[in-house]
């Protein structure tokens, strides 16, 4: 196969394996922890460099898959500790991807492990990194990982689809019917760790982040049936990952940029025409029932822990409400308000609904 | 290599300083206010903006770049708000989309920017990961200078800010103007990211700004005491990450900067008096018994409820 074949299949590749897993991180609400844990992966890339020498897969995948794990349990201790969620989140990836700069940029820093490829992945080289599968012949390195676990992650996924769909839609009811709530949620996030690292050479560690949200979001605009959802997701990382190429080589500019810039470019057209995007409007309608995160752990952690819950009941306004600073008034920090007036109902309709 | 203390030094540790001070402040407003992600995706956001000033002025001018990425940074927010407002996707997805599809196009640009304008990207790359040391003193005055103005600008209105804090309702029947107050508010907290851009970089800026506020409530439960704690811990992680970067040749200065910020939340988080591991541990040999209540109630709650009250009257 061409160079430019190999590129696009590992570019599919990294769009189908964040197509499905992304599809279940939106459904419940757990977004973030994608950026979080795609930052993550760096440290664990890094130190299982270090420790072995060696940028063989499987050393990255492990490395990888625990980095991605330790996230999950550091935000979940550090909110059971009483810091708010997203705060949790925030410090823990920017903590573990600072150490793995660091670490880049004073110990492992080399011509195959660089800062630069960790933002941006390189995408065009992994059709020179091959390695020889008996039965098929040479195969880049990268498309083996990246078909190894698409096969466990579609497993798993098949596998067990009704219990994912339980303790995402109903938790409460899937703990009662002894569903292991809170293994299935690590679970989930190692396959977030698997699908981050396998996409982590073709994309890089921030961009990875596009491919697990904007995709499935975009999906998620168009249908409210959860197979549909998960063909459309998968659909679009395809498109994102031919779009962004032909974009990239007809702009002479970097692929997995222009990777995430498709997606994004896919996100905003179902956002302006899908039946549940910007057109549909208001909030409330066709809102399926997503899991919250707090009810995922099984209902042992509600906001009151995170000390969110007296302050807001004083105020008697949720005050993620007025978030991104009440838009509706930016008109006068010289952006143009226009686009305000097309969706956003005034600050105050949103405090009541909430 | 040691520490050279040349007069440039000390000037870019005290505008890291200044900033860092300003983002611990800034920060907490943003922790009270649960945008604490809301800021990595506006700072990721801000990287198109850069390369587009840079390329709309052929070189690196800093005015420029740092308008840019505060009008790019400022349509990340109203896009968030604006999806998260008009469709069922929830606004954790929102800014991830938008942190990672502005990152993305910012790649993109700045692909092209190091392609087109030649030797100009050594500039540019320190945006990303920050490079204190390629600041000219220049910088460093525009630096400090809006540091300090932002700085002001809190402790102006300080009763002010604690009303639209805790009590927004409350401050509209006094006629505090709410939609003012946020405007101001989002200035400063798109006004302290865009000129930490050049210092920690659009990633880690983040990190500043969460860590010093989180890291002061271990300290102490009222909101002025810490703030002014917030706006030291957030001082002295950016002197002394800029420090610690200076050892070694091409380091970056975000990631040991908020190595320092880390730092400092850890041993708040282990031995600070309100709600430390220790002294929650030492507390509850003392006490004896563990009723569950009494874990609760050491937990944040408790202050949170106190100070939100004790701000309202």
């Amino acid at each position: 196969m061409s160079d430019a074949g190999w590129i696009l299949l590992t570019g599919s590749l990294v769009g189908i394996n964040c197509g499905l897993v992304g599809a279940w991180l939106i459904l419940r609400r757990m977004a973030m922890m994608a950026d979080a844990i795609s930052h993550a992966v760096l440290p664990g890339i890094v130190i299982a460099y270090l420790v072995t020498r060696d940028l063989a897969g499987v050393h990255m995948l492990i490395g990888a898959a625990a980095a991605g794990l330790a996230t999950a349990l550091l935000v979940q201790w550090l909110s059971d500790r009483g810091i708010k969620q997203e705060a949790s989140i925030g410090i823990v990836f920017t903590v573990l991807f600072a150490v793995g700069v660091v670490l880049l940029a004073t110990r492992a820093g080399n011509v195959h492990l660089d800062v630069q490829h960790t933002l941006m992945g390189e995408i065009t080289f992994i059709p020179w990194e091959k390695v020889h599968v008996p039965p098929i012949g040479e195969m880049p390195e990268a498309v083996v990982l990246l078909v190894a676990v698409l096969a466990a992650v579609g497993a798993l996924l098949a596998l067990f689809w009704k219990e994912w769909k339980l303790t995402t839609f109903d938790p409460l009811l899937a703990a009662s019917l002894g569903i292991p709530v809170g293994l299935m949620h690590y679970v989930f996030m190692t396959m977030v760790s698997a699908a981050s690292v396998a996409a982590f050479d073709a994309v890089g560690a921030i961009l990875v982040i596009a491919m697990l949200i904007a995709p499935p979001a975009a999906a998620w605009l168009w249908t409210n049936r959860l197979s549909v959802m998960m063909a459309l997701s998968v659909s679009f990382g395809v498109l994102a990952a031919f779009a962004g190429y032909g974009m990239a080589v007809w702009l002479d500019t970097s692929i997995s940029g222009a990777m995430a810039f498709a997606a994004g470019v896919i996100f905003a057209a179902s956002f302006l025409l899908a039946p549940y995007g910007a057109r549909a409007g208001r909030r409330g309608i066709a809102r399926s029932g997503a899991a919250t995160e707090e009810s995922l752990d099984g209902a042992k952690r509600p906001e009151g822990i995170t000390g969110a819950v007296p302050y807001e009941d004083f105020r008697g306004v949720a005050p993620r409400e007025s978030i991104t600073g009440a838009s509706p008034r930016e008109s006068t920090t010289g952006v143009a308000p226009d686009e305000d007036h097309a969706g956003a109902p005034p600050d105050d309709g949103n405090m009541i609904k909430a | 290599m040691g520490i050279t203390w040349s007069a440039n030094v000390v000037w870019v540790l005290a505008s890291t300083a200044m900033l860092g001070m300003a983002a611990g402040v800034v920060g907490s407003f943003a922790f009270w206010k649960r945008h604490s992600l809301l800021s990595d995706a506006l700072a990721h956001a801000a990287l198109p903006g850069v390369v587009t000033g840079f390329l709309a002025a052929g070189g690196k001018h800093m005015p420029l770049m740092l308008l840019g990425a505060g009008l790019s940074a400022l349509t990340g927010a109203l896009f968030t708000q604006w999806i998260r407002s008009s469709t069922r996707i929830k606004e954790d997805a929102a800014m991830g989309i938008i942190l990672s599809v502005y990152f993305g196009f910012g790649i993109m640009l700045l692909t092209i920017a190091s392609r087109t304008a030649g030797g100009g990207q050594s500039g540019l790359d320190g945006f990303i990961f920050g490079q204190a040391a390629a600041m000219v003193r220049q910088d460093v005055a525009v630096t400090a200078a809006l540091a300090a103005a932002v700085l002001l600008v809190v402790l102006l209105a300080f009763k002010e800010w604690k009303l639209f804090l805790f009590d927004p309702a409350f401050g509209r029947g006094l006629g505090l103007p709410a939609g003012w107050m946020n405007g101001i508010y989002l200035a400063l907290l798109v006004l302290v990211i865009v000129i930490g851009i050049q210092a920690v970089g659009v990633i880690l800026i983040a990190a500043l700004l969460i860590m010093p506020g989180v890291s002061a409530r271990y300290w102490t439960h009222a909101f002025g005491t810490s703030l002014i704690l917030a706006a030291l811990f957030g001082g002295g992680a950016g002197a002394v990450g800029t420090l610690v970067s200076t050892l070694g040749r091409g380091w970056p200065t975000g990631p040991f900067i908020v190595l320092a910020a880390g730092g400092v939340f850890f041993v708040s988080l282990l031995f600070g008096p309100k709600g430390g591991i220790v002294v929650q541990a030492v507390r509850q040999r003392m006490d004896g018994t563990r009723s569950s209540g009494a874990a609760g109630a050491m937990r944040e709650p408790a202050g949170s409820k106190a100070l939100g009250r004790g701000n309202a009257g």
